[in-house]
């Protein structure tokens, strides 16, 4: 070991003090996080920890040093770290969050210096952040989420993709399968049988590969009724969830447009619903309320709306002659006659 | 503001029918604000997405001429449903992002007389109060503050999400923590009541094929607001309103308590602090009574 001292004046300053200030500002936060072992715990608790997150921190950064800098045993799901592989799904304030992809700061400044952290179901921890991903594995495996072909053992020429081919399909078959969008999904909260918006994207994603021949069974599957794309709620919350921006209601509106486009839709509450906007359009340009819900329930189903019409027409909502045709005096928008022509030539599918 | 502002109103089919307070307190506030309103007669429903799901090339066909008509008059169309500006805004993009569908969208359109250019910003009413007018502004406004309520704002889902589409539009209001209403709450001094609620879905769209998902969404967010001490709703979206004021009876059973929630649309609330008539707001009109905050007000 040289005893060899040397002075060294260091008088090269890189940055200006108050730049480097800027560069290393850290910012205080507490992390309120949901804790909880399916083994010993009755109920689930929050644990409070604080932190000082530096401007290039991770969510995963933090959860990394819950567990190195406070308790061991704070468990989460991680593999990748980066984006890829879809283990660390979270949720941070109700807001579905790749832990691997979210800069921390940006959080801080959204929701304050409080950040709840929480796994992407609550009702579904298995400890702390790891919850039982069966259902969103079963929902999966239910849409047949591959191609299904007769393939020649040995076959003699390639079976190839043309670019536009693979556009088609190429944004829904980037899903990493975290489980954001489909524990973000407010249907599911509520219905259970929903397939929810990852499935139904896998289920787009191979019903438009053209070397696929299981189309039609995964349009009938997803045109369930209570399971299917017609439970959806339009709230775009999946579109919003999706780190790795799919957009998966998207894909189930072209699921359900494929429906009409192949044939398989079936006559029923909620092909009527999509279908019979059309009849009030044609006839005034507007949607007729009232006709929209005799139409798609049939008059035998429509009595279950009387209730709600008598209080409607009560405070003058609607009118005693809605839905009686011929009677029904609905305003007209000006120049109908253009959207009546539109509709005529430009209607591609049909119910 | 030196300029009057003026906009091209899309009313939307709910505002014609069974919702007709929604019309007359927006018109009410405009003319309170100074705002120059031209309604779009011309203007058809804009699929609000089940049109959508039916036949989607036949609904941008539809879309784009409502459109054509605010290009016409060089105006920014402004709508007062977010069905109808996710709808209207979800057709500008698409074919302002994609030339060959705008051509097979013109291609049709040319047949009567229309062409879609892309000239016309959509914007909701109230974005416009928020950005254009000016918070600020409409507070200097108020006659009536609403100081003595608590108002739950409910956002609606077409507004906010998918937030990629409507930054520009909204102000970039984020999904998960929107703050516009509250800001509105604000500006005419009522007092915004914080519930989780305020950015979820109301459960309207499927009102008739998934009944109990459609009552248990709008039955969480309502008694979410009660359970907040809200005195009332407030809502930019009258599919929101119809899904929460109508239905309380039936959501009330699914839920297992009696909700009893006035919900007013955005325009109604304004209209009340800006010391409009009671014709004009139309409480009236509501299914859950909510006449009394006139009188409370005035």
């Amino acid at each position: 070991m040289s005893t060899h001292t040397e002075e060294i004046v260091d008088d090269y300053k890189p940055f200006n003090t108050d730049e480097i200030d800027t560069f290393q500002a850290t910012r205080k936060v507490t992390l309120k996080t949901f804790r909880f072992n399916a083994e010993t715990d009755y109920l689930p608790y929050y644990k409070h920890y604080e932190m000082e997150v530096g401007k290039d921190e991770l969510i995963l950064d933090l959860l990394n040093r819950i567990k190195w800098e406070h308790d061991g045993s704070f468990s989460y799901r991680r593999s990748c770290r980066h984006g890829i592989c879809g283990a660390c799904a979270i949720k941070v304030n109700g807001k579905a969050t790749l832990a691997c992809k979210q800069n921390a700061i940006e959080l801080i400044e959204l929701f304050g210096d409080e950040l709840l952290i929480e796994p992407s179901s609550t009702k579904r921890a298995i400890k702390d952040m790891i919850i039982d991903k069966s259902d969103f594995w079963e929902k999966h495996a239910a849409v047949k989420p591959y191609v299904v072909s007769d393939v020649e053992a040995r076959p003699k020429t390639e079976s190839k993709q043309s670019i536009a081919e693979f556009n088609n399909f190429l944004d829904s078959d980037l899903c990493i399968q975290c489980g954001a969008c489909h524990y973000s999904c407010p249907a599911l909260e509520v219905n259970d049988a929903f397939l929810g918006p990852a499935a139904l994207n896998a289920a787009y994603r191979f019903t438009v590969d053209t070397r696929d021949e299981a189309g039609d069974e995964r349009l009938k599957i997803t045109a369930e009724q209570g399971s299917g794309v017609w439970d959806c709620v339009k709230c775009f919350e999946c579109a919003e969830a999706c780190p790795k921006e799919i957009n998966p209601i998207e894909k189930i509106g072209k699921l359900h447009n494929l429906q009409f486009v192949r044939g398989v839709a079936k006559s029923n509450v909620a092909t009527r619903h999509a279908e019979g906007f059309l009849r009030g359009m044609k006839k005034s340009g507007y949607l007729d309320e009232a006709d929209i819900v005799t139409y798609s329930e049939g008059y035998l189903g429509v009595y279950k709306h009387l209730g709600t019409a008598l209080k409607m027409m009560k405070t003058g909502k609607i009118h005693w002659h809605s839905g009686i045709p011929f009677i029904n005096s609905i305003p007209k928008i000006k120049n109908l006659d253009e959207v009546q022509k539109l509709i005529e030539i430009s209607q591609t599918n049909k119910l | 503001m030196s300029e009057q502002l003026h906009y091209a109103l899309f009313t939307g089919c709910t505002a014609k029918q069974s919702t007709p307070e929604l019309l007359s307190s927006t018109l009410a506030v405009a003319d309170k604000l100074g705002i120059k309103i031209t309604i779009l007669e011309e203007a058809s429903c804009c699929g609000a997405s089940h049109l959508q799901d039916f036949d989607e090339f036949l609904a941008h066909v539809l879309n784009a001429r409502n459109i054509c008509y605010a290009e016409k008059l060089g105006l920014t169309m402004i709508t007062i449903c977010n069905t109808c500006q996710l709808n209207s805004a979800m057709t500008k993009h698409a074919l302002d992002k994609d030339p060959e569908l705008k051509a097979r969208v013109n291609e049709k359109l040319a047949e009567v007389g229309l062409e879609y250019k892309g000239t016309s910003e959509i914007k909701h009413f109230l974005y416009t109060l928020i950005d254009e007018y000016g918070v600020e502004n409409i507070k200097d406004k108020v006659e009536v503050p609403l100081s003595h309520l608590n108002i739950a704002p409910f956002y609606g889902c077409h507004n906010i999400r998918p937030s990629e589409l409507h930054e520009e539009a909204n102000g970039h209001e984020n999904p998960y923590n929107p703050t516009s209403l509250d800001n509105l709450i604000d500006a005419l001094e009522g007092n915004p009541v914080n519930y989780e609620s305020k950015n979820k879905c109301c459960g309207f769209h499927v009102e008739l094929q998934a009944n109990h998902t459609s009552e248990v969404l709008a039955g969480n967010a309502l008694l979410d607001a009660v359970d907040n001490n809200a005195d009332m709703m407030v809502t930019p979206c009258p599919l929101c309103h119809l899904k929460m004021d109508t239905y309380q009876d039936s959501i009330g059973e699914v839920m297992g308590r009696d909700v009893e929630l006035p919900v007013l649309h955005m325009p109604q609330m304004v209209a009340l602090a800006l010391g409009c008539s009671e014709k004009e707001i139309g409480l009236n009109f509501h299914v859950q009574k909510a006449a009394h905050l006139y009188s409370q007000a005035s």
